[in-house]
């Protein structure tokens, strides 16, 4: 009888010890910020004439360009996804479902960072179809059509990929997953900053992309809750 | 006290392996696009297709393909043959796995069925000719090595195959909603008002290496790019045609509704189809209430 009992809480208190090891995201309180910025002349951005698409085209009040080189005051770059690369002991997983809406003819965000396996909701608002054209190499490549009214599709990416995604009934709609092994991401902002927060102390690599001019990297060592600073320079060319 | 050294030897053992297994893993994660195409495919040795009854073997498929395929699909399989230059639309590139003509879901892979109908049926309008001159053996034999070129075919499920329900009546009311379809599911956008392949965006289309490619010109009657009966039509477009800007719209159409755009598509083409008959005969009594297709319509209805 006493055996059983002994057995008993020995597996409550490994079960809870697991439970607190694995179920919870690391603590951490450490953190990497950052701006990411550009040297040299960047591309002229080309405008976007959606007039083929009217009920696009009035959702703009100003004229709309690609968002392939983003830039900002101050040399900033916009939408530049900075991750965790190298480092990490697990993190806590994905939680809710990543949100990517193709509103007035154009992906947004842009850029979507996620993790593998993490649930990804695609939504047209639009008053037009789009077919959403996911050009996956590592992953298996789709493309289905969503026309105006559908529910959102509902899907997610197993393997860590830079993918490509476009509409082809209207050829100027360029976007990105960015599907990753961490949920340690930030994508810069307009002023070109990012904020990587809940790092456990440890050696990390922490890894810039850009989608034309690809990936920069750095070592950050983070010792406490450290807050560290990690900039990155992206080389630009006018085309 | 052996035991004892012997499991301490293990313990070690499996951790220099575990961190192995982690460095691999992160260094992938570094590098996440840098493709290996063969590491993970399934062996040459043995990779297997089964087609009704015949079983295909990887080893024999190695030799056949050296011998008919290899001119304009390559040595490596990625579809960039000697003959690859002069091709226009490209050799498929083995490499990536992924296939226009398939009988299941959009972003899954083929059923062995669906490839060795691909080698027996060709590509009309492309340089893909038809292989029946080879045995049902020998195509099954390709259909294996095919699949060794790819780690997806070791790591992944093949799709289950649509399910086509009976075809419904051919009848000028379901012609009529399947117009409606091809008005709603803005299929003109590409395939132009009246299926002639010239719809406002059908100049932009490119396939997924970046390729110019053309939509399906309904004029011309020749067949589809993956059969020629209704079944097929239907299949098209219920799958998409991965790799290419043709989406699947399984998703979107019930199956009632996709027989009705089969049978308007058919009236689209020159043929002496039972569709084509149906419409002529609508049109020669109701021609003038017909709305056209296109963009103002839409911008009218919305």
């Amino acid at each position: 009888m006493r055996l059983r009992y002994f057995v008993a809480l020995a597996i409550a208190v490994i079960v809870s010890a697991a439970v607190v090891v694995f179920a919870l995201p690391p603590a951490g309180s450490g953190s990497i910020t950052g701006k990411v910025t550009y040297m040299g002349t960047p591309p002229k951005l080309k405008p976007i004439d959606m007039s083929k698409e009217p009920s696009c085209a009035k959702q703009h009040a100003t004229p709309v360009t690609a968002e392939n080189v983003v830039t900002g005051p101050g040399n900033s770059l916009e939408w530049v996804v900075v991750y965790i690369s190298a480092g990490e002991r697990g993190g806590g997983g994905p939680s809710q479902a990543a949100r990517y809406d193709q509103k007035g003819c154009q992906y947004v965000p842009h850029v979507l960072p996620l993790e593998a396996d993490q649930q990804l909701q695609i939504y047209n608002d639009d008053q037009t179809s789009h077919n959403i054209h996911p050009l996956a190499k590592i992953n298996q490549e789709w493309n289905k059509s969503q026309p105006h009214g559908s529910p959102p599709i509902d899907t997610k990416w197993e393997k860590p990929e830079f993918i490509p995604v476009k509409c082809n009934i209207h050829p100027w709609m360029h976007g990105y997953f960015v599907v990753l092994k961490t949920s340690s991401y930030a994508v810069t902002g307009s002023d070109g900053s990012f904020d990587i927060k809940g790092l456990p102390p440890g050696k990390y690599t922490v890894t810039a992309w850009q989608e034309q001019y690809g990936t920069k990297t750095q070592d950050v060592t983070i010792s406490g809750s450290e807050a560290k600073t990690a900039n990155f320079v992206f080389t630009v060319t006018p085309y | 006290m052996i035991p004892n050294k012997f499991a301490v030897t293990f313990a070690l053992g499996s951790m220099a392996l575990l961190s192995l297994g982690a460095t691999v893993v992160t260094a992938q994660a570094t590098h996440v696009n840098s493709v290996s195409p063969n590491l993970g495919a399934p062996s040459v040795e043995t990779e297997e297709s089964r087609i009704d009854g015949v079983t295909g073997h990887a080893y024999d498929g190695k030799k056949l393909y050296r011998r008919f395929c290899i001119g304009c699909h390559g040595q490596d399989g990625n579809g960039e043959g000697e003959n690859a230059q002069w091709i226009d639309p490209k050799p498929r590139d083995f490499t990536e796995a992924t296939f226009k003509c398939r009988s299941t879901p959009t972003g899954t892979l083929p059923t062995d069925e669906d490839l060795f109908n691909a080698i027996t049926r060709g590509f009309v309008t492309t340089n893909m000719p038809q292989w029946r001159p080879l045995s049902p053996q020998q195509r099954a034999d390709l259909v294996a090595f095919v699949k060794t070129w790819s780690p997806k075919w070791s790591e992944e499920k093949t799709g289950t195959p649509l399910n086509i329900p009976p075809e419904t009546p051919i009848t000028i009311e379901s012609i009529l909603r399947g117009r409606t379809e091809f008005q709603k599911l803005d299929c003109w956008e590409c395939h132009g008002p009246e299926g002639h392949g010239d719809g406002p965006s059908a100049s932009t289309l490119t396939d997924d290496k970046g390729n110019p490619i053309r939509p399906y010109n309904f004029s011309t009657g020749t067949r589809f790019m993956c059969g020629e009966t209704n079944r097929d039509l239907y299949r098209i477009f219920m799958t998409g045609l991965d790799g290419s800007p043709m989406p699947s719209f399984a998703d979107v159409v019930k199956p009632d509704e996709a027989w009705d755009l089969v049978h308007f598509l058919r009236t689209l083409q020159p043929l002496k189809t039972q569709e084509a008959s149906l419409w002529k005969s609508y049109v020669a009594a109701h021609g003038k209430d017909i709305k056209p297709i296109g963009p103002d319509v839409a911008a009218g209805v919305q």
